[in-house]
């Protein structure tokens, strides 16, 4: 049952078994066991940059693509959702067409640049992805008649999803059983089996071949693997994983802008959540997701404390000032690559 | 006569103005073990690479039961049978061992690409591996990463992998090269009984004379790209053509001793 769940990749560690399961039960109970609204948003963006982190790791982890376009299918899918709901209204029948339309146009893209490009060098896909992803940011801000410009559009969710909708009178456990709560649960679950669906991927015959393109193309060609023809699919399944995950952010957010998806910070955060994970390991994603999401809420906030708590000692409460968390997360960053080459979950593993 | 299994027609292929095969014309038949030989630099990898797909050819065609296949890539030629191990060890550095073998095992199957079904219940692929495995001696590092593998088993990993992918046409660059001497009969038995099969169509690119004249039914020699000779062993092997162009020494001294 777990076996079949997990497609027999288990965590084979300890340790990690026993975050996973912390980590996997913490979102679960999210609403009831950390009230309030900045907890449940943090939870649900974990959930979300998990679908993210894995479809990435799917691409650059297992079969060896560097892209830079992966926020761009991220943003396709909150576009297609949010531009449908703010459009022709908060009901069901468009949302999943929304999504059908985002599904289709992130794929067609998907295919077009991987039949451009994934014939040349690795570097050059990189230049490419780049640039086609830094066209579509610039095409998203400039109509914005239709995508709302730099300010994006905020939207209504399906009725059921509204905050106002109360399915029970009465809270239970404190907490309200209202349409937020439906929200946030159909955002853990798609999560749930979105990752679930690229752990199954992965462990495929298909994906292992992934694995020996990574590893050496001109031998997984000599064995009669056709290296384009993988890498295209690869590139594929990750494109509309992302924009399952935009999806879920735009109906979570109830907004869709250009810095919430497709901005290149938010490419930088999933390079170094699936860095500071493991590459190629797909648990990578949930630890390197939950721990850097933790850290970018609640970094700044330590560090406040900590600035107060040295305010008269020259220097210090400077460098803990709130406004220098990212340095901060730089300095983490470069301590973990350093010491955990192969990421947290390759460190777990490795020491079985 | 049938059809030759393989055949190559006026092969050549130009670096710049370097020509490093240059026409080449020969055809081999099912049953038979040709040994390719000449020189450091004569050409006998790159006329490998022309047969099995990793090098384009400038002129001339290569033919796969009696089929142009000279358009064909590397996983297309790989794909109707013709197996290549690699002189210069060509493996998955990060798997492990039995994972380099299934790979070619997995390449043969007709669900191969299958994107929901789990590869750890494909028995049968793993079950295969083990064979080959098996056959040259390397089960015991069955879950050793092959990146961590001693050079001769890695040279038998090299040769465990095109064994694994069953196909009609085996080409052996130098199979036994660095290896240590206890090591190079394992491999040398293991060709032994493929060409006991009797229906294989097999290549062997090989320095060492000795193993050459066990092996060989026939021998091809390169030179400058060009086939100079082409024969039954111990004529080729005799011919003046060959003690002056390959060993480049006057008859009676061991030839293997100019390439260290
Ligand atoms: N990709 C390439 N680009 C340019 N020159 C090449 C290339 N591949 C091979 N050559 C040249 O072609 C010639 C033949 O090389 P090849 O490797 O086929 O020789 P070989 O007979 O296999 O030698 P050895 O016994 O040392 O393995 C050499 O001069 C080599 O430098
Ligand atoms: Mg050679």
């Amino acid at each position: 049952m777990l076996g079949s769940l997990l497609s027999d990749d288990l965590p084979r560690s300890r340790l990690l078994a026993a975050a996973l399961v912390a980590i996997v039960a913490a979102l679960a109970l999210a609403p009831f066991l950390f009230p309030g609204a900045a907890a449940i948003n943090t939870a649900a963006k974990i959930c979300i940059f998990i679908v993210l982190v894995a479809s990435y790791d799917l691409l650059i982890g297992y079969t060896g693509i560097v892209s830079f376009a992966h926020t761009m299918f991220f943003g396709i899918g909150a576009y297609g959702v949010g531009l449908g709901l703010y459009s022709f209204g908060a009901t069901w029948p468009v949302l999943f067409v929304g999504l059908l339309v985002a599904l289709v146009a992130g794929i067609a893209l998907a295919l077009l640049i991987g039949l451009m490009s994934l014939r040349v060098r690795a570097i050059f896909f990189a230049m490419i992805t780049l640039a086609v992803a830094s066209a579509f940011m610039i095409l998203a801000t400039q109509f914005s008649e239709f995508t709302g410009g730099e300010d994006g559009r905020s939207f209504k969710v399906p009725e059921l999803l509204r905050p106002a909708t109360k399915f029970l009178d009465a809270p239970v456990l404190g907490v309200d059983i209202n349409g937020r709560l439906a929200a946030y649960y159909l955002v853990f679950a798609s999560a749930a089996a979105l990752f679930l669906l690229a752990l199954r991927i992965v462990n495929s015959p298909f994906g292992r071949v992934l694995q020996a393109i990574r590893e050496n193309d001109m031998r997984a060609e000599a064995l009669g693997y056709r290296v384009v023809y993988f890498r295209t699919v690869a590139t594929l399944i990750a494109a509309a994983m992302a924009v399952a995950a935009g999806a879920l952010s735009a109906l979570w957010l109830r907004y869709t802008g250009p810095d919430t998806t497709l901005s290149f910070a938010i490419m930088l955060d999933i390079l170094l959540m699936v860095v500071i994970g493991g590459m190629g390991t797909m648990y990578g994603a949930v630890i390197g997701a939950s721990l850097f999401i933790l850290a970018q809420n609640y970094l700044q906030r330590l560090m406040g404390l900590a600035a107060e708590a040295l305010a008269g000692v020259p220097v210090l409460p400077h460098l803990v000032h709130p406004d220098r968390w990212l340095l901060w997360l730089g300095v983490l960053f470069v301590l973990s690559v350093y010491y955990f080459p192969s990421g947290i979950v390759g460190r777990l593993r490795g020491r079985k | 006569m049938s059809v030759p299994v393989l055949e190559t027609r006026d092969l050549t292929i130009r670096f710049g103005g370097h020509v490093a095969v240059d026409a080449v014309s020969c055809a081999f038949r099912a049953g038979t073990l040709t040994a390719i030989v000449g020189p450091n630099g004569a050409g006998k990898t790159t006329y490998f690479n022309l047969i099995s797909g990793q090098l384009a050819a400038s002129a001339g065609a290569v033919l796969l039961d009696g089929e142009d296949i000279t358009r064909l890539g590397a996983a297309g030629r790989a794909t109707r049978g013709i197996g290549r191990a690699f002189q210069i060890t060509n493996l998955f550095p990060n798997l492990t061992v039995i994972e380099n073998v299934r790979l070619a095992v997995q390449a043969r199957a007709d669900n191969s690409r299958h994107l929901w079904s789990r590869w750890s219940r494909h028995v049968e692929w793993i079950a295969r591996a083990e064979r080959a495995l098996e056959e040259v001696n390397l089960i015991d590092q069955r879950e050793t990463i092959a990146a961590a593998l001693p050079h001769g088993d890695k040279r038998k990993l090299e040769v465990a992998i095109m064994m694994a992918l069953e196909p009609h046409v085996f080409m052996f660059d130098e199979p036994t090269a660095g290896m240590s001497v206890d090591e190079v009969p394992v491999i040398l038995d293991l060709i032994h009984k493929l060409k006991a099969h009797g229906d294989k169509t097999i290549l062997l690119v090989e320095h060492k004379m000795d193993v050459v004249r066990s092996l060989a039914d026939r021998i091809i020699v390169l030179h400058n790209g060009q086939l100079v000779a082409d024969g039954e062993p111990a004529a080729v092997i005799a011919s003046p053509i060959v003690q002056e162009a390959y060993l480049g020494q006057a008859p009676g001294r061991k030839p293997e001793a100019a390439h260290g």
